[in-house]
């Protein structure tokens, strides 16, 4: 049986499959379909400090292979989830990961500072590249100086694991990536959603409320590849790859690009139980190529020869 | 309600006009307990345009017979490769998903199901259901034209049937809301599920009238069990998930202009 325990840093992950997050719930959701403790990590939804109403419907657009959201960060603020929603995850019996959000800089801390009071959190995703809200989200991760600050002060408050995730939507994602490392972030994610649109040509509208939205799904992993293999490359943190995954074998073309642990997200919605299903083909291409361990494929894409 | 991921056998097709078809459903196991009001989201196999699960509304179940009815309109490439599966052919669906409508504590209390077009799929069920429980109901039934006037063998069975058509060509001329039934009977309770319009003016008459009514929403979903949050309806509590704390409201928690 191969190995397949992976570290963000200090952090050990029973196994690299995580569930993305805003794709997930807070984990319980998925808990009539299968045993969620056997998840790598899940990340929970998005949270910010004070409770938000979201975008205004219609929020979704199905595309070619995927689909765009405008959810717009929909949550009831960090607090509810301290009181309401943690006492019902916190025995879990895997890592779970609270996406950390903000307007500015100040509300970031405050939220991180709150989430690393609680002992059942191991670490943050930092989520620096929303598209869906008008202030912060993705203001944060497009720009090297603002990405730079957020996780520099966030960093002067958390002390756990602090994982900062990347917008696919800027030029160079490499200069991205390294001054996040150099602010001392634990590992990177990469790629949240890629802003996109859809028309409905009858109505000759936009179809969502916001007009732009993030697109997620199979349609976007060709470039969450790319990203993943650039920044792999650049940074010696450990990369955690997301965008497209649908079963074992995307994942894994994840890992031989680099990345550390991967997120599903969107196939959560097709179908429940696609993280085990992940999980268990990694496992089954990690004994068929006689690999001991998950490090044997990371980062083990061959180009010549 | 514990939510089931289930490969179920199709045991019928019926196509019932170029627009419509039935899908009824059965398993080996005992499918689980459903309740009115409640949909599925099936998973459609072979179709590269259709990405998603489509959600759709369950149209009868007889824990008897053990089986599930779909009743289907072809709007596009998802249902129209649903309109093609055969006999024997499996379909992957999770269910059973959202809320039910409520149900009055008096037996004698004077309930109307209001159905336009493919919403007549969850009102014949929801009859069905208050029959066995020893209620009686009515139902209106809408559409453009008598093509669209489906099942009505079945509504038949669990209450009066009253009609109008946009054309004319069945029942009284005009909306469900023109029918001289609303003139004529008094009711208790309203339940309805159709077009946005329709279900507007239905909850505008219940409103005036201060007649309970319950809608049933069919907002797009990209999951259909509450972790997208992409379902949402503004409400008085805020922006609410159709799929879970729906697909039925009851009109005074909705924000309509009624
Ligand atoms: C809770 C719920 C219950 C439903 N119950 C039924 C049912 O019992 N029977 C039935 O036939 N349909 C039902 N629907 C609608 C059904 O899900 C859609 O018609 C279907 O998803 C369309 O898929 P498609 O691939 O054929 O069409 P697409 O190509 O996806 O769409 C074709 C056209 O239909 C429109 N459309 C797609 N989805 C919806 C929607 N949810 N609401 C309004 N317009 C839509 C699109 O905007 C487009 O113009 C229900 C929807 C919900 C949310
Ligand atoms: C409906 C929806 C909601 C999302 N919400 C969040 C969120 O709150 N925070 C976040 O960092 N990413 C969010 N994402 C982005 C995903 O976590 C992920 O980065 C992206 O969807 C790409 O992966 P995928 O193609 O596997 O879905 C959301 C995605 C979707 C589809
Ligand atoms: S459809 Fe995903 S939350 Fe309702």
């Amino acid at each position: 049986m191969a190995d397949l325990k992976v570290k963000l840093g200090k952090l050990q992950l029973k196994n690299p499959v995580m569930t993305a997050s805003g794709t997930f719930g807070y984990g319980t959701e998925y808990s009539d379909f299968f045993d969620i403790s056997r998840i790598g990590c899940i990340v929970v939804k998005g949270i910010t400090l004070r409770k938000r109403e979201g975008n205004a419907y219609p929020r979704m657009a199905e595309t070619p292979s995927g689909m765009l959201n405008a959810v717009g960060l929909q949550n009831r603020g960090i607090d509810h989830f301290i009181k309401h929603i943690y006492p019902e995850i916190k025995n879990v019996n895997t890592n779970i990961f609270v996406n950390v959000n903000g307007s500015t800089v100040e509300e970031y801390i405050e939220v991180a500072e709150k989430v690393n009071d609680l002992d059942r959190i191991p670490g943050i995703e930092l989520n620096i590249s929303c598209p869906n809200v008008k202030e912060g989200g993705m203001a944060f991760g497009v720009s090297c100086p603002a990405a730079a600050t957020v996780v520099r002060e966030v960093r002067k408050v958390y002390s756990k694991e602090l994982m900062v995730k990347l917008s696919p939507n800027v030029t160079f994602i490499t200069e991205i990536a390294r001054a996040v490392e150099d602010e001392g972030a634990d590992s990177i994610s990469l790629i949240n959603t890629l802003l996109g649109m859809a028309i409905d040509a009858e109505s000759r509208k936009p179809i969502l409320s916001t007009v732009t939205g993030g697109l997620s799904g199979p349609a976007i992993k060709p470039v969450a590849l790319r990203m993943v293999w650039q920044v792999a490359q650049e940074v010696k943190i450990p990369v955690v790859g997301m965008g497209g995954i649908m079963n074992a074998r995307d994942a894994i073309e994840f890992f031989l690009a680099g990345a550390s642990a991967v997120q599903i997200g969107t196939a959560n919605f097709i179908d429940p139980t696609v993280s085990m299903k992940v999980l268990e083909g990694i496992e089954d291409y990690l004994n068929r190529h006689k690999f001991n361990s998950i490090y044997d494929i990371i980062g083990a894409m061959t180009i010549e020869g | 309600m514990k939510k089931f991921i289930l490969d179920l056998i199709v045991k019928e097709n019926e196509h019932i006009n170029e627009d419509y078809f039935v899908l009824k459903l059965t398993s080996n196991d005992k499918l689980p307990h459903i309740l009115p009001g409640q949909f599925v989201e099936i998973k459609v196999e072979n179709s590269p345009t259709t990405f998603l699960r489509r959600p759709i509304s369950v149209n009868f179940y007889d824990k008897e017979l053990n089986e599930l009815w779909l009743l289907i309109q072809i709007v596009g490439d998802g249902t129209r490769k649903l309109s093609e599966v055969q006999v024997g052919d499996t379909l992957n669906l999770i269910l059973p998903l959202g809320n039910t409508f409520s149900i009055p504590e008096d037996k004698n209390a004077r309930l109307l199901l209001i159905g336009g077009g493919v919403g007549f799929a969850p009102m014949l069920f929801l009859g069905a259901y208050l029959n066995d429980l020893g209620y009686r109901c009515d139902f209106l039934l809408g559409g453009r034209s008598e093509a669209n006037m489906v099942q009505l063998n079945e509504f038949k069975r669990y209450g009066e049937v009253y009609i109008t058509t946009e054309d004319g060509s069945m029942g009284e001329k005009g909306y469900v809301t023109q029918h001289s039934l609303l003139q004529k009977k008094q009711f208790d309770m309203i339940y309805t599920c159709g077009p946005t319009p329709m279900m507007q003016a239905v909850a505008s008459y219940a409103h005036k009238r201060n007649i309970a009514c319950e809608v049933s929403l069919e907002n797009m979903m990209a999951c259909g069990f509450g972790t997208c949050l992409c379902c949402v309806t503004d409400t008085v509590d805020g922006n609410l998930c159709v799929c879970t704390e729906g697909p039925v409201f009851n009109i005074t928690k909705l924000k309509w202009q009624i």
